[in-house]
């Protein structure tokens, strides 16, 4: 075998090969084709680095230099300079922006150095598409220890005294789910995995299932000897086309080592898994609503009790979980369950993935210990907020989640922390938020993807949620009453009280949160007729300062709809009957004349 | 592709794939290993470096021993090319001049299996920038 002295490792994210790492790999291939280093220098591409700010990323081992914003036309540069002469490309190095230094060797990165990775442990290191790099990292060895070593209730109680609770937002203990499931007998078991990854700004389970596939089956098939399953099914969104072929190499590359199938390492246990497709419906990230889509009926929930586990998929007992929380299982089978409690806070064991979007300079997935606190995250990992502005308030959990403030930023995240400060896990989304971002807005924003998303079944989430919707939508317009910020909350309380599954019992909390913490904007938006932060365009006048027009006419030249009027060197004027906001004057006029009121 | 019946067959074949992600494993922890940076500049190369790294490269690993072998540029003492700079973990680095195949045996032997000081070596005699930041702060 040939032994390669150097590794080029390629990011191969969804993210990165928007940017051409695909044509990198060929470009930096062909490179070293020319100068004849092919047999010396592997060009691998891997899953997500997680540093998708400033992708594609190209990582040189094993002097560990990473490279960022790589083009296929730097490859030759590449090549020539560090692979041949040893010397790092400065230019395409990542400069730490306050000390404005090369950081070359990225464990010296701010965005790195607070990470612990247990999920994301494969992703950026090996590559997705071949089963024998993911065995060189000691892949399959949890489910031969399993099969060979322990029993399955030993498989159980391990899960259980790790600690290890649902990632995919409620935080349910993964080992109690698998013990209830083992309890139930049944001619036929399932193992399901809940890839449907919904949370606008989430991408953490498509990250793990682009870079690391083999984690998750391996998982799969493990929860499947605990519980006594032989069938596993991956539901998984139609719109995650990389994920799905690298999904699907890796079933392959599993069944052809005889990793899935029957007689598993020689024993009688056996065990499969295919793949279900979604339509990308946000309700069917609910375990009853994507089991009802998996057996072809409409995506609707149904009430819990019987739980999956009892009566799941057909009819028969099933373990649903989350892509991330499998991730983490063949670690903690290797490792121990003591090695994973460890890490982490006292009722939340682990690490945590989150995607950081929004106004912060790493835009990202970044895996943090339990407990980490917000500022951390935000302001160290997270490289601050973007243009130098203020920080306003960070989303967590998506549509079911809420907004947390600056009061909450040394918080230490675990899954009860956030609940206590209003807000939820989620899947792990982190939207940040600056000074220019108006709370009612964003929460008009979240209502307007939920009742897009609600499935209509039951009535509070069905109506209730709209009328959230248009109620947010009169005080961003500055027509809204007192007395409607009170109807607005006494309707939070009753949809998240009576709606039937998760989506209705959560949908309010964005409302819920920003009234508690920003009470004062949604005020300024109803007596003062103001958006405090400048976004509404309802409550905003364009206006021309007379002493500055100097009537050039620019300005009415380039408005749309004509609203502008004035004779040649005479002062203009702007009618905001016919307006539409669009900003366009402001752009033209050479003199500051136009203002936003 | 053969099918893998037990778990001393994953096992074995872990063992011989270790080693495809072996490189990228120690360079995320360099410092617990012997690390070893030749000097590739032109100088270097012309003298005969790369046939040195590919040396090293295998007789560590026969020899099993945990290394992690990179290329720098130029270390600046061309009168001494080859160039190699030795730092086993938790000490300080070493460099060595005029490192042929037997020279670089030599160091295994001696000095990183058993930790004697061999000829060859060339004192360290300039500060890098980095030191020099670091004793100020």
């Amino acid at each position: 075998m040939t032994k390669y002295k150097m590794h080029l490792l390629v990011c191969g994210g969804t993210g990165c090969r928007a940017s051409a790492s695909d044509s990198i790999v060929e470009s930096l291939k062909q490179e070293l084709e020319n100068k004849g280093l092919s047999d010396e220098v592997q060009v691998i591409m891997t899953g997500c680095f997680g540093f998708c700010e400033k992708g594609p990323i190209v990582k040189v081992l094993p002097d560990n230099t990473f490279y960022i914003e790589v083009k296929p036309e730097d490859a030759a540069e590449l090549i020539d300079e560090h692979i041949i002469k040893g010397r790092q490309v400065k230019r395409l190095l990542y400069k730490d922006p306050e000390k404005k230094e090369s950081i070359a060797d990225s464990k010296h990165m701010d965005f790195y150095k607070k990470q612990i990775r247990i999920a994301l442990r494969n992703c950026g290191f090996i590559d997705p598409e071949n089963v024998d790099e993911y065995i060189g990292r000691d892949g399959y060895m949890a489910l031969g220890k399993c099969i060979n070593e322990m029993t399955p209730q030993d498989v159980i109680q391990v899960i259980k005294d790790s600690g290890l609770r649902g990632r995919g937002g409620g935080g349910f203990p993964a080992g109690l789910k698998w013990e209830i499931a083992s309890k139930n007998d049944a001619d036929q078991k399932y193992v399901v995995c809940n890839a449907d990854e919904g949370d606008p700004g989430a991408f953490m389970d498509r990250s793990i299932l682009e870079g690391d596939p083999h984690a998750v089956l391996e998982a799969m098939a493990i929860c499947g000897y605990a519980t006594n399953a032989t069938k596993g099914l991956i539901y998984i969104r139609a719109e995650y086309p990389l994920a799905i072929k690298r999904l699907k190499i890796a079933i392959d590359q599993a069944r052809e080592y005889g990793l899935l199938g029957k007689n598993i390492f020689g024993s009688d246990f056996e065990f499969d898994v295919e793949m279900r497709y979604g339509a990308g419906a946000f309700v069917c990230g609910e375990e009853t609503a994507l089991i009802h889509s998996m057996e072809g009926l409409r995506g609707e929930p149904t009430i819990k009790p019987p739980y999956p586990a009892e009566s799941g998929y057909l009819g028969k007992p099933t373990n649903v979980n989350n892509v991330e929380t499998f991730a983490n299982v063949p670690v903690i089978i290797n490792k121990g369950a003591n090695w994973f409690t460890k890490i982490g806070t006292e009722k939340s064991k682990g690490t945590k993935v989150f995607a950081l979007a929004g106004k912060i300079n790493n835009v990202g997935l970044i895996e943090v210990p339990m407990g980490t606190t917000l500022r951390e995250v935000i302001f160290e990992i997270g490289g601050g907020i973007k243009d130098g502005k203020k920080f306003k308030a960070v989303q967590t959990g998506g549509p079911s989640g809420g907004c947390l403030t600056e009061k909450h930023l040394d918080t230490p995240i675990d899954f009860d922390n956030l609940i206590a400060a209003g807000s939820m896990m989620g899947s792990g989304g982190m939207i940040v938020m600056d000074e220019d971002d108006c709370m009612v807005s964003v929460s008009k924003f979240y209502l307007d993807f939920t009742v897009e998303e609600s499935c209509g079944k039951c009535s509070p989430c069905r109506i209730g949620n709209k009328r959230l919707y248009e109620l947010l939508d009169q005080i961003t317009k500055g027509k809204a009453t007192m007395d409607d910020l009170q109807r607005l909350r006494n309707m939070c309380e009753v949809i998240k009280d009576t709606s039937l599954c998760g989506l209705g019992q959560t949908s309010p909390n964005p409302i819920l949160s920003t009234l508690d913490n920003f009470w004062d904007e949604y005020v300024a938006h109803i007596k003062d007729h103001k958006c405090p932060a400048g976004q509404c365009k309802d409550l905003m006048k364009y206006v021309i300062i007379e002493e500055n027009c100097v009537g050039c006419t620019a300005c009415a030249r380039v408005c749309p709809v004509g609203a502008i009027s004035g004779e040649k060197k005479q002062v203009h004027y702007i009618d905001p009957s016919i307006c539409i906001k669009c900003g366009a004057c402001i752009e033209r006029c050479k003199f500051d004349a136009i203002i936003v009121k | 592709m053969a099918k893998i019946k037990t778990l001393a067959d994953l096992k074995k074949m872990r063992e011989d794939l270790q080693s495809k992600v072996d490189l990228r494993e120690k360079a995320d922890s360099p410092e617990s290993y012997v690390q070893i940076k030749v000097g590739m500049a032109t100088s270097g190369i012309a003298s005969g470096a790369k046939e040195i790294m590919d040396f090293l490269i295998e007789a560590l690993e026969k020899r099993n021993i945990e290394a992690v072998v990179s290329q720098t540029g130029d270390m600046g003492y061309c009168f001494a090319e080859p160039t190699i700079e030795v730092q086993k973990p938790g000490e300080d680095p070493i460099v060595f001049g005029y490192v042929d195949v037997k020279k670089a045996d030599e160091i295994i032997e001696r000095y990183i299996k058993r930790g004697e000081l061999v000829d060859g070596i060339i004192p360290q005699n300039y500060q890098v920038i980095d030191d020099k930041d670091n004793k100020k702060a």
